[in-house]
């Protein structure tokens, strides 16, 4: 075994050192300060922004730390800026909401922070052992976000459901990975596929064992990113969590799950494996945004409407994970897709948290007139919906433009008609609240005021969710970038 | 003149912008800042117009920048005379409607013009592109501001009008899409006049057909043929008046123009092998739409259904010069003549476009001004009304003759165009196309004018005013416009057949 390198190890791990300091910080400064807790919200907002400096230095390396569990190069830290911009958005969005609803806010943004290490290390983790650990790290923080407010209800009762779903989908991944182990006798990615390639591997002639370790494995990633059929806690989540932890779960944890699904997927199972996965993801990634589009008509509340919606857009992104391969856009695909994602779907929710500062109501009907009462409201929610839908000129275009290239690329072309399809049926819901917006008459004629930390999340999201769609070079470059996986076979 | 079509198809938008930044309650200046901004590229696309070098052809007023390099995505804008007539149709268009709903629009005046200053961009933004990325943004950005003119200030069935609009057309641009990346990923290029000199999928025809279905569904819908037509009568109808001219008058030419501008010159194996069935559907959209447009009294639905037939021959025309006439070797003696049959179709098909862009867009005027009074449309309530409103009467009829095809009006010069093109290589189906004429003369003459103008005045109607100053301004450049190229259409027609000349010497 040879000696850590303790400096340039701590360096490598310098964005989870600096949140977990600032995770500790915000908790020690809410008993200092006194129950409130709002001045740590600054606080937690300057972390993320160190650790996004943090994690942008290192970009370029490229290798594995602490014995090949965690893999530090560009695809990583991309995920982590995806994470530490979440979080801060989601944290602009809070600072407001929380203040009605709790009187525990320093210990919510503690655990924010604690949630975004969880992201980077999942984002990271090179070894069965670590993906474990940080997927469960990261539900762990998630349960107890969602049934952060203990009096109200629905939110404790989302939090059990997503408890106990996670659970039963631990279990599960857990199986996989041991039944993965016991056929490789590895637990880091690079030695799984090394050993699988392997004339003398022990599961040589055996491959259809691989298939059982392959489904329950990947179950714990669906959770995460709630594929059909593994999707049912999401949408009694996202109603009973806090909004803006709805908006938390519908990006950060999915993003982070998709990083890990392609490091394994591109890191264990490279090459001849590659039509057992391909097969199996092509398959949910048609049921998993049909039947969000399908169910997400059908509500009532804009939360659930979002929580299925989200389930469908997953299913897009999927379409680029299926495409994966050498000199496919799959990837970046993926990348750009999240990193639209990111923007428009946070931009949504903070409309939805301001449009309930006042109103106290989620429910879609009483978006009637909302152009009326909240113009700038109203109008950014058209531009949402328009990038949700990939319409130009919008980051989600760009973002359907790479993934159903990538399908056409690669020669899908049923799943590319099965993905635009999907998208025109998604058109019917997301302007179904435009409609209530520009088309129906207001309840009432009282303005709605947006709080100024909620003008400023709107701002960034809907700015960024513009320019990604009228000057993507930047994005893609990034992408382009970002899409090298730290050391693949020889 | 530099940025000449960046300014024709921007000016709007930034006009939009400034709407934005005007205070409420200064309507008149909204009004007249919409106005005056959309005369500039009328005016621009005049200039356009008049100094298009037509002797020496092709593309001309270039603008070329790197936009995305990464996916090889550029700004590309150029004109020939195919899109030119269109530009300036477009232009025209939008002046008069604005001009129409400064008079007619009441509420929201501010997001109304915002609205239809940035549907402009739109329209005028995919006849100005030659990248498939650019054409295909702001074919999408013209949906949009679409969706809430129908939404907010259209009839009663608005709602419905609008969402069924948006998805139809949506359905047909994605699949479009799809096409786009497929000759992206085949090529290695989103320019659209490079990809018609490349010829993508040459040696694969299945795929090469995949590709052209799918343009082909995105036009189809937006042109409406038939069986895609079925959103065009609720959204005609239910559109305010503007709405109805800018969706009859423009919007249906984006899906023509892209049978000019991309099916035929980069599909034309796939074209010639589909052309027939093509033909077939365009003559079925020529009858059906003059009969079921027979078989209304709904004014509005009525001319809403004479589009889905005049259209009809604008696709046959197309389908006409991509067919091959049976047995017919390029060192047949008949060669140039059929190559001279197809030239003047495809002319014809172009000139249609303009054509019924001027004669639908002023006849939903005249529905828009007749309801303004009436408030109805059911011609069977009409009645007499040619003694009371006299200088409706002349401007409508001016406008039905025209839309029918009288010889010395607009109409008839495209569509025997059209017909006199078609009949050499396509020749049982045009014969049957011309009965589309007929009724379309049935219609106008029995539905319309006589129910509306003749017979015995009804009581209601005696106290009807006649057109006031402003809608005579509003129809005027179009009936003038109908006159002159019936009688003359030389100039137009230069511009157009040049085009297509080179457009059939490339296939």
């Amino acid at each position: 075994m040879p000696p850590i390198n303790w400096p340039e190890v701590l360096n490598l791990l310098s964005p989870e050192l600096i949140l977990t300091t600032f995770a500790v910080l915000v908790l020690g400064l809410d008993l200092i300060w006194g129950r409130g807790g709002d001045r740590t919200a600054y606080v937690a907002l300057l972390g993320l922004g160190v650790a996004i400096i943090a994690s942008l230095r290192l970009l370029g390396a490229n290798q594995e730390i602490l014995f090949g569990m965690v893999a530090v190069d560009s695809f990583a830290i991309f995920f982590k800026v995806i994470a530490a911009l979440t979080t801060a958005l989601v944290i602009l969005s809070s600072m407001e909401f929380m203040k009605r609803k709790t009187p525990y806010r320093g210990e919510f943004y503690g655990l924010l922070l604690l949630g975004t290490v969880a992201m980077n290390l999942l984002a990271a983790a090179s070894d069965l052992i670590m993906i474990f650990l940080a997927l469960e790290f990261v539900s762990q923080t998630s349960y107890v976000l969602t049934g952060f407010l203990r009096k109200d209800y629905a939110s404790s009762e989302g939090g059990i459901k997503y408890l106990l779903y996670g659970a039963l989908t631990t279990a599960l991944t857990l199986y996989g990975l041991s039944l993965l182990y016991g056929a490789t006798g590895a637990t880091n990615l690079r030695e799984i596929a090394l050993s699988l390639a392997s004339p003398d591997s022990p599961i040589a002639g055996e491959r259809w064992l691989l298939l059982p370790a392959l489904v329950f494995a990947l179950t714990g990633f669906a959770f995460k990113i709630s594929l059909v059929p593994f999707h049912q806690w999401t949408p009694d989540a996202y109603e009973g969590a806090p909004t803006p932890i709805a908006a938390f779960l519908s990006v950060g944890p999915k993003a982070m799950g998709f990083a890990v699904l392609i490091r394994f997927l591109i890191t264990a199972l490279p090459g001849t494996f590659q039509p057992d996965w391909v097969a199996l993801l092509s398959a949910i990634s048609i049921v998993t945004m049909t039947f969000g589009n399908l169910v997400a008509i059908q509500q009532e509340n804009i939360k659930r409407m979002l929580a299925y919606s989200s389930i469908s857009q997953v299913g897009y992104i999927l379409l680029g994970v299926v495409a994966l391969g050498s000199g496919s856009i799959g990837e970046q695909g993926v990348l750009i897709y999240i990193l639209a994602y990111l923007f428009t779907n946070l931009g949504a929710f903070i409309a939805v948290v301001a449009f309930s500062h006042v109103t106290a109501s989620d429910n879609i009907r009483d978006y009637a007139g909302l152009i009326r009462r909240a113009p700038i409201l109203a109008f950014s929610l058209v531009v949402f919906f328009m990038s949700l839908a990939g319409i130009p000129p919008t980051g989600g275009f760009l973002g359907k433009l790479f993934v159903f290239g990538a399908a056409i690329q690669q020669g899908f072309y049923f799943l590319a008609i099965v993905g635009v399809v999907n998208s025109v049926i998604s058109l019917y819901y997301y302007f179904g609240i435009v409609r209530q917006m520009f088309f129906l008459p207001a309840k009432s004629s009282e303005s709605l005021p947006i709080p100024r930390s909620l003008v400023l999340g709107l701002a960034i999201t809907l700015v960024m969710t513009l320019i990604m769609g009228l000057y993507p070079q930047p994005f893609i470059d990034l992408a382009v970038s970002s899409a090298q996986i730290t050391p693949t076979l020889p | 003149m530099p940025y000449l079509l960046s300014a024709i198809t921007l000016l709007p938008l930034l006009g939009s912008l400034v709407i934005l930044f005007i205070p409420r309650g200064q309507e008149r200046w909204v009004k007249i800042w919409s106005i005056a901004i959309s005369l500039i590229p009328l005016a621009l696309s005049a200039y356009l117009w008049f100094s298009y070098d037509f002797r020496a052809g092709g593309i001309q007023f270039e603008e070329v920048y790197n936009w995305i390099p990464a996916i090889n995505v550029r700004y590309r804008m150029g004109v020939d005379g195919l899109s030119i007539p269109l530009i300036g149709l477009t232009a025209l268009l939008s002046t008069i409607s604005l001009y129409y709903s400064a008079f007619t629009i009441k509420e929201r005046i501010k997001e109304y013009y915002f609205l239809f200053l940035l549907l402009e961009t739109g329209l005028m933004g995919v006849f100005t592109s030659l990248d498939f990325f650019l054409f295909y943004i702001f074919w999408e950005v013209g949906l949009v501001p679409m969706y809430f003119i129908i939404g907010v200030w259209g009839g009663p069935r608005r709602e419905y009008a609008a969402i069924k609009f948006f998805m139809y057309t949506l359905a047909g641009s994605v699949f479009m899409l799809l096409s786009i990346l497929a000759i992206f990923f085949a090529e290695g290029t989103f320019d659209i006049l490079q990809a018609a000199e490349l010829r993508p999928f040459t040696d694969n025809f299945f795929i090469q057909s995949l590709a052209f279905w799918g343009f082909f569904l995105a036009f189809a819908i937006k042109v409406p043929m038939w069986p895609f037509h079925t959103w065009l009568p609720d959204a005609h109808v239910e559109a305010p008046t503007a709405g109805s001219v800018i969706l009859a008058g423009i919007l249906l030419k984006l899906g023509g123009y892209g049978f000019f501008r991309i099916l035929l010159p980069i599909f034309p194996q796939a074209f010639n092998a589909f052309a027939l069935v093509i033909a077939i559907l365009a003559l079925i959209s020529i009858v059906y739409g003059a009969l079921v447009s027979m078989a209304q009294w709904d004014f509005k639905k009525l001319i809403a259904y004479s589009s889905v037939n005049h259209m009809g021959y604008v696709i046959l025309g197309v389908a006409a010069a991509a067919a091959t006439p049976i047995g017919l070797a390029a060192t047949n003696p008949d060669f140039q003549a059929v190559f001279d049959s197809k030239a003047i179709a495809l002319s014809g098909a172009v000139l249609e476009m303009f054509n019924h862009g001027v004669i639908t867009g002023g006849l939903f005027l005249l529905v828009g001004i007749i309801y303004e009074r009436a408030h109805t449309r059911e011609l069977r309530e009409f009645g007499g009304l040619g003694s009371r409103v006299p200088v409706y009467y002349a401007v409508l009829t001016t406008a039905a003759l025209a839309s029918l095809g009288l010889p010395g009006l607009a109409g008839f010069v495209s569509e025997f165009l059209i017909f006199r093109g078609a009949l050499v290589t396509l020749t049982p189906l045009a014969v049957i196309a011309i009965s589309g004429i007929i009724i379309t003369a049935a219609m106008f003459l029995w539905k319309v004018i006589q129910l509306m103008f003749l017979g015995p005045l009804k009581e209601k109607w005696v106290g009807l005013p006649d057109m006031t100053r402003w809608e005579i301004i509003t129809m005027a450049p179009l009936v003038f416009l109908m006159v002159l190229f019936g009688l003359y259409p030389a100039p137009i027609l230069d511009l157009i057949n040049g085009a297509m000349v080179n457009l059939l010497g490339s296939l």
